[in-house]
This record gives structure tokens, sequence and C-alpha cells, in this order.
């Protein structure tokens, strides 16, 4: 059961990796970075259930941490080339 | 064994959500698509495969920390996937509309039954 999942989870990261390469834009290779983030995450907690180690999970959860504030930060320079608070430059305010 | 069957079922609608998103991530035609491919595996693959999980280890702290995983993956996907739709609609990128109903727009056929 967790072999098919870890499956399906390797399927799903490799089409996200794919689009990634493909994006036409930065936001299409944004958006699959991230996919394959959550799914690194679901890797890791499977794989802990798969060897009988769920102590796995507590590393699941740092890189939910992880992926979740790379993702903003990422936005959020590409968006305004700078990572601190949004000022009179910034036409759209913060994200 | 009940329980085994219940994961069994949880984690086997995962897989299949999983699949279907990522094909949806490389198959449909622009970002603000692909991000609703990418959110159903957000929400439905990970509680499906979370719950599943759940199912195998019991009442244990590993159940608390597959819900805190859950619990931070609901708040954390659907705000990013928020901020990337303004960050990519305020850069400019027009979503594919097939029929563009707002009075002036170009480009959308008339529909038939429609009043708005």
């Amino acid at each position: 059961m967790f072999v098919a999942a870890t499956l399906a989870l390797l399927v799903t990261m490799a089409m996200a990796l794919t689009r990634a390469f493909l994006g036409p834009t930065v936001y299409d290779r944004i958006v699959a970075v991230n996919m394959f983030g959550t799914k690194a995450l679901l890797l890791i907690a499977v794989l802990g259930f798969l060897t009988e180690r769920p102590e796995f999970l507590d590393i699941a959860l740092v890189y939910a941490l992880i992926n979740f504030v790379g993702v903003i930060a990422i936005m959020k320079f590409f968006r305004y080339s700078h990572l601190g608070m949004p000022h009179a430059k910034d036409d759209l305010g913060d994200l | 064994m009940a329980a085994d069957i219940v994961s069994w079922i949880f984690i086997l609608l995962g897989c299949f959500f999983l699949v279907v998103g990522g094909i949806g991530v490389l198959r449909l035609p622009d970002v603000y698509t692909r991000m609703h491919a990418a959110g159903i595996t957000d929400t439905m693959a990970t509680g499906l495969l979370v719950v599943g999980m759940a199912f195998q280890a019991g009442f244990t702290l590993v159940t608390v920390k597959l819900l805190l995983i859950v619990l931070f993956t609901f708040f954390a996907s659907p705000t990013a996937s928020h901020a990337l739709a303004q960050a990519a609609l305020s850069a400019g990128i027009k979503p594919q509309l097939a029929d563009d109903r707002r009075p002036g727009a170009k480009g959308g056929a008339p529909s038939e039954g429609e009043d708005r």
C-alpha cells in the first residue's frame, strides 16, 4: 500500500518537475516548485511509514514550514526585487 | 483489519487525486488553471493520504504529528495560492477566458440563455 503511494508520489513529482522545466512564465515554475515541495513532504511521511520509522514525520513538518516560507519569499523577490517591507515605489502593496 | 481496509481506501483515493493533479499541472493551459490542479493535490491528496496514514498509526503521537501537518497545509496552501495569483495578475498575466461576459469585452462568443 505504501509502495503504491510512493510510486504515485514519485510520478507526480516527475510531472511537477517537468512543468517547472517547461513553464513559460516564472509563475508556472513557482506553482510547480510549490507542488514539488508539498509532494516531497508527503513522500517523507510515506517513506517513514514504509520503513516503519514514523519519526520521519518531524522532518516532514519542518519541510512544510520551509516550503511555505520559501515560496512566499521567492514570489516577493520576483515581484518587488527585494524582500523588505513594501515602500512607495511598489505600486500595489504587499502580497 | 477494518482499519487496514479503510486506510487502503483513503490512500488509494489520495494516489488517484495525486496523479490527476499531476496530469492537470502538465496539461492545463495557463497559470491560473495550473494553480487549480496544484490545489487539488494540496488539499485532497494530502488530506486523504494523511487520514490513511493516521488509520495505520492509531491513537499515538504519530497521529498528532500527522494532524499538525494537515492543519498547517490547510492554512499554508490557500495563502500561497492567493499570493501567487495576486502576484501573477499584477505582473500582467491575463487569464485565458473562453467566454468573456463582461460588458464591452471582445472575443467572447455570445451564449444562449444567459442574461448576465
